[in-house]
């Protein structure tokens, strides 16, 4: 899945900002792993961070924005932050319709590479 | 990348994708009235479509079923509500049995598509509607999705492991 742009309909007030957090949490390969682990059980941020090949800086600014779409809780444990996903709202109405857009932009990319053909046949 | 907008509605349920191809409206109009060039756009590679019946006509049915990585059949029909050759097609698309009868018990999606001439080339407008959220899943359910390949549908099999 390639970071897109979306643009949303105008929906009720926080709603649109939820959703607008929610596919942009989503639209980043380094978060939707981290959101595959923390769904699969709790982990400390420090391991978390000790998975990628970036600052533990960058690793936890990744965490906050997980955290603001909702899809992540955070709590404190002593010195340590463990975070879990929240099924919930990983299977939320916004999480299908992007589950959804990406069938209809393989589609459509399908489409483009049909019509290509055509050029390079009669070109 | 010919997608230029996409819109999601979360209170109707409505997902909106506007596409720009480089081909005028008559060839995007054939590959919809063309089922051997509808079933290479319409299933992702994981999951291969084949047409059965095409009658692109108000009342008329197309049939297909999508042949997934472990040879599991997954059967749909559409139910043609409006053409308007080349620039609209507007149909039910649900579920059924491998003899291709209605499966009632599958959410029904609505789906209208218009082509218009755009900047030398066309500007294709999808609009899929679901009548509910328990619709909606119902159809990812049904593995109507871009294969194992989706990031979501990999947290999908966490979720269900």
């Amino acid at each position: 899945m390639q970071p897109v742009g979306c643009m949303f309909e105008p929906v009720n007030g926080d709603g649109e900002d939820e959703a607008d957090a929610l596919f942009h949490a989503l639209a980043d390969r380094t978060r939707r792993d981290i959101l595959r682990r923390v769904l699969a059980g709790e982990q400390s941020v420090s391991a978390l961070a000790a998975k990628y090949e970036m600052s533990f800086a960058a690793v936890q600014k990744h965490v906050a924005v997980l955290e603001k779409a909702g899809l992540l809780t955070k709590r404190r444990s002593g010195r340590e932050q463990l975070a879990s996903g929240d099924v919930e709202a990983v299977r939320s109405v916004a999480s299908m319709l992007l589950e959804l857009e990406q069938v209809w932009r393989g589609r459509i990319a399908r489409i483009d590479e049909l019509i290509a053909t055509d050029s390079a046949v009669e070109g | 990348m010919p997608v230029t907008d996409v819109r999601k509605n979360l209170d109707d349920r409505t997902l909106t994708i506007v596409a720009d191809f480089a081909a005028p409206v008559q060839r995007v109009w054939e590959i919809y009235a063309d089922p051997r060039q509808l079933e290479k756009v319409w299933g992702p590679p994981e999951y291969p479509a084949t047409f059965v019946e095409h009658d692109l006509t108000p009342g008329g049915r197309v049939t297909y079923f999508m042949t997934g990585p472990e040879g599991e059949k997954f059967a749909g029909y559409w139910e043609i509500v409006a053409v308007d050759e080349p620039t609209r097609l507007s149909f039910l698309d649900g579920f059924a049995d491998e003899k291709f009868n209605p499966n009632t018990d599958l959410p029904v999606s609505r789906n209208d598509y218009t082509f218009v001439e755009h900047d030398g080339g066309t500007r294709a407008t999808y609009v899929s509607t679901y009548e509910s959220a328990d619709a909606l899943q119902q159809v990812l359910d049904m593995g109507v999705v871009e294969g194992a390949s989706s990031a979501i549908g990999q947290i999908d099999e966490l979720l269900a492991s």
